[in-house]
């Protein structure tokens, strides 16, 4: 433990911070443990493990192999791949940064001036999908997109067309499905974030004139722009990581039209063995994770006075 | 800031060899467990029944020795998985366990199964093995590494009062695949709200979509998928893009499920369950073990199902030799490589697998017996009224290439199939995707034209 041997010449001076430094830091000590044994080991080993060969059965399971970029290079030309992105980015703007987010806000706001009735209503039935475990929602949306689902009957009750959802439209059944399954959470997020509005402020602006709309553009939005902030940055990392919901509704089909980048990870992974493969699928998600969660903490310093 | 992170790094680096050290510590001597892994799902309790009357006989002639049972609840292919995840680690590895045919030689390549050549030479019933199952368990190295439980083939299974309706003389042998159309679009034209001719596409079903439809159009045209004395993949055949022009037929003309069906990984219970006990399916290629579903104590119990359905080889293209074509798959128990009771685990293996319980699994899964004191018993063949059909096509079957590279070009014929039924592309483009992805999967080198 070299790093606690004191280098000046006068110790009791400078250890003396050092060791209260030290001590401070104890009772985060467990959690800084655990987060970096089932945190960064994983992701550790899924960098390792996607430049080598790895893999679940065969000869590669018992000795692999180093090799190098390989996989990555495979992966850039993998037909499949280009597809997975953009379905990733469809799924994660169109369910989260804009279904969730904003279906969110809006419920939120307008919840402010719900009757307590309404009120209660709309609250459990928003909070219901987010209690659910994710597999029994799973099982639930696709029990309501199926071609003889609840949707369908309900259209054709009314005389529409009966569209099989997971085969025609499956990017729309599965954001719709994720929308439904996470508003719950920006709604939270927002009526907590809402309800520190100070009610002087916006009284001021109803006072100067502002209509609805602008005292909600030009005070509400701006007065709660950190918890925008945070909760795009949650939300977006949520969806990145939905599988369950995307592999019981529709595995990733038909012909790849929904194989989002976690199941693709996953098909790679376990259904061929290829973990090499899979783990360098994963090891993108990671990324384009890091890339989105640095831009919103940017976001959220500069929101800081 | 960098030095604290150091710091904590080698601490954790430091307990982590301590406590990697401790494990190691456990004496290998004195086992009183054997850890047995297998597949148990609502429809299949077969093999756990035969487990657990093994476990009994046992524990009671090993006393002090306690056989735990860990069923996995996982369709085939989770649960190869599963399996695979639990071999990796000696400390999770099972002491006996269930095993795909088709994956033990890429497992004996892991490493993860023992050799039992010398416990086998000693074990007096190994003789009573049918001598093609025996196969199925040899690694590549010319060793046997695991012993098989039971076999299956793969023929129509057709609703004798749908055709009948429609007019098709009974009982129903197609000799081409033309007989198949014809039959179909008669039963499509009496009534067009029944499906005529099942026969599964895409990826949902997995090795079914293979198993239980392309091979047995692929090795009905004289092509095969591999060429297994020069080890190379075949592409560019003919065959090929024939059997894929006949699902789009079947497909396009409506004769088979709707492609959206056939792309519901669930498709499988509607056939069995369903479409064709309500005489709303004409036919459909599935396993010798049909009978499991709708026999007493099946998850899809029709009692009328030995004088409604009738079974027939599926023929090949033209009708040309040997006039009809199924595949085999089946499964096997294997010792993994890490336990540490060789010896008690293969006596567990042996115990499960005498002519007793070989005889109620084959009977209660209604797998084909691969122990001659089975088949020859007069229980097995009364199990139900098509084990004479079914056992006879052992004679025309075909055995997957049990390569490690196996899954995925299944994997690329899956996505072939499914590109055809849903219009995506032609067969050709979808032969060509094929070959393409073959070369890719396996390197130029190891394929071949045909």
């Amino acid at each position: 433990m070299t790093v606690l041997r004191p280098r000046a010449a006068s110790p009791t001076l400078r250890t003396q911070p050092r060791v209260r430094r030290w001590v401070r830091l104890l009772p985060v000590g467990p959690a800084v443990v655990l987060l970096l044994v089932f945190l960064a080991g994983p992701v550790l080993w899924a960098f390792h493990a996607s430049f080598t060969n790895a893999a679940l059965t065969g000869r590669n399971a018992r000795s692999p192999g180093w090799v190098g970029l390989e996989n990555y290079g495979r992966l850039l030309a993998d037909p499949v791949l280009p597809l997975s992105l953009a379905l990733t980015v469809l799924f994660v703007g169109g369910s989260a940064i804009l279904g969730q987010n904003i279906l969110g806000l809006v419920i939120a706001v307008l919840m402010r001036r719900a009757r307590r009735g309404v009120l209660a209503l709309v609250g459990t039935a928003v909070v219901a999908a987010w209690v659910l475990p994710e597999i029994v929602a799973a099982f639930a949306a696709y029990a309501y997109f199926s071609r003889d689902g609840t949707l369908n009957q309900l259209l054709g009750g009314i005389g529409l067309g009966q569209p099989d959802w997971l085969y025609s439209f499956p990017m729309v059944a599965l954001m719709l499905a994720n929308i439904w399954r996470g508003t719950a959470f920006s709604m939270l997020v927002y009526r907590a974030a809402l309800n520190d509005v100070p009610a002087e402020v916006t009284e001021a602006a109803l006072m100067d004139g502002a209509s609805g709309w602008q005292r909600l553009a030009f005070i509400t939005l701006p007065m709660i722009r950190g918890s925008i902030a945070t909760n795009l940055m949650l939300i977006t990392l949520q969806t990145l990581a939905v599988f369950t919901l995307i592999w019981v509704m529709t595995a990733g089909g038909p012909s790849n039209a929904s194989t989002t980048l976690p199941v693709l990870a996953y098909q790679e992974a376990f259904k061929f063995g290829d973990i090499g493969y899979g783990t360098a699928v994963a090891s993108v998600l990671i990324l384009i994770g890091l890339v989105f969660g640095a831009a919103y903490v940017r976001l959220l310093r500069d929101t800081k006075p | 800031m960098g030095r604290r992170v150091l710091t904590i790094t080698s601490l954790i680096a430091s307990a982590a060899f301590a406590l990697a050290g401790c494990s190691r510590g456990a004496p290998a001597g004195e086992v009183k467990s054997l850890k047995v892994v297998y597949q148990k799902t609502d429809s299949f309790t077969a093999l756990d029944a035969m487990f657990q009357s093994a476990k009994q006989e046992f524990e009671a002639a090993h006393q002090g020795v306690t056989v735990e049972l860990q069923p996995i609840q996982a369709n085939d292919d989770d649960y190869g998985t599963k399996l695979a995840l639990s071999l990796r680690s000696p400390a999770t590895a099972p002491d006996v366990f269930y095993e795909d045919t088709f994956k033990v030689r890429s497992d004996v390549d892991a490493g993860y199964l023992l050799n039992l050549d010398s416990y086998l030479k000693d074990w007096k019933d190994w003789d009573a093995f049918d001598e093609g199952a025996k196969a199925a368990g040899l690694g590549d190295d010319g060793g046997t590494y695991a012993v098989p439980v039971g076999t299956d083939t793969r023929a129509i299974w057709y609703n004798k009062k749908v055709l009948a309706a429609a007019g098709v003389r009974l009982p129903w042998q197609p000799r081409t695949w033309q007989d198949i159309l014809d039959t179909a679009r008669k039963i499509k034209a009496s009534d067009p709200s029944e499906v005529p001719f099942n026969l599964y596409a895409g990826k949902a079903t997995g090795e079914g979509t293979v198993m239980q439809s392309f091979y047995e159009l692929l090795y009905g045209t004289g092509s095969e998928l591999y060429d297994a004395d020069a080890k190379k993949w075949v592409v560019g055949s003919a065959g090929f893009t024939d059997s894929l022009a006949f699902l789009k037929t079947l497909y396009d003309e409506k004769l088979s499920v709707s492609p959206s069906e056939a792309l519901d990984a669930n498709v499988w219970k509607k056939v069995f369950g369903e479409w064709l006990p309500q005489g709303k399916m004409g036919a459909t290629v599935e396993g010798s073990y049909a009978p499991t579903f709708w026999q007493e104590g099946g998850s899809y119990e029709w009692p009328a199902y030995g004088e409604d359905m009738g079974v027939a080889p599926f023929p090949t293209q033209k009708g040309q030799a040997p006039g009809g074509v199924s595949m085999s798959g089946g499964w096997t128990l294997a010792v993994g490589s890490s336990t540490k009771a060789p010896d008690l685990a293969f006596d567990f293996l042996s115990e499960a697998l005498n002519q007793k319980n070989s005889l109620a699994f084959n009977i209660a899964s209604s797998q084909i017996a691969v122990r001659s004191d089975v088949a020859s018993d007069p229980g097995y063949q009364a199990a139900n009224p098509f084990v004479k059909d079914v056992s006879k096509l052992v004679s025309i079957t075909h055995y997957r290439p049990a390569t490690s590279d196996y899954p995925r070009i299944s994997a690329a014929i899956q996505e072939a199939t499914e590109a055809v039924i849903t219009g995506s592309q032609s067969p050709e483009q979808a032969a060509a995707g094929y070959d393409a992805a073959v070369k890719g999967l396996v390197g130029d080198h190891k394929t071949v034209r045909k």
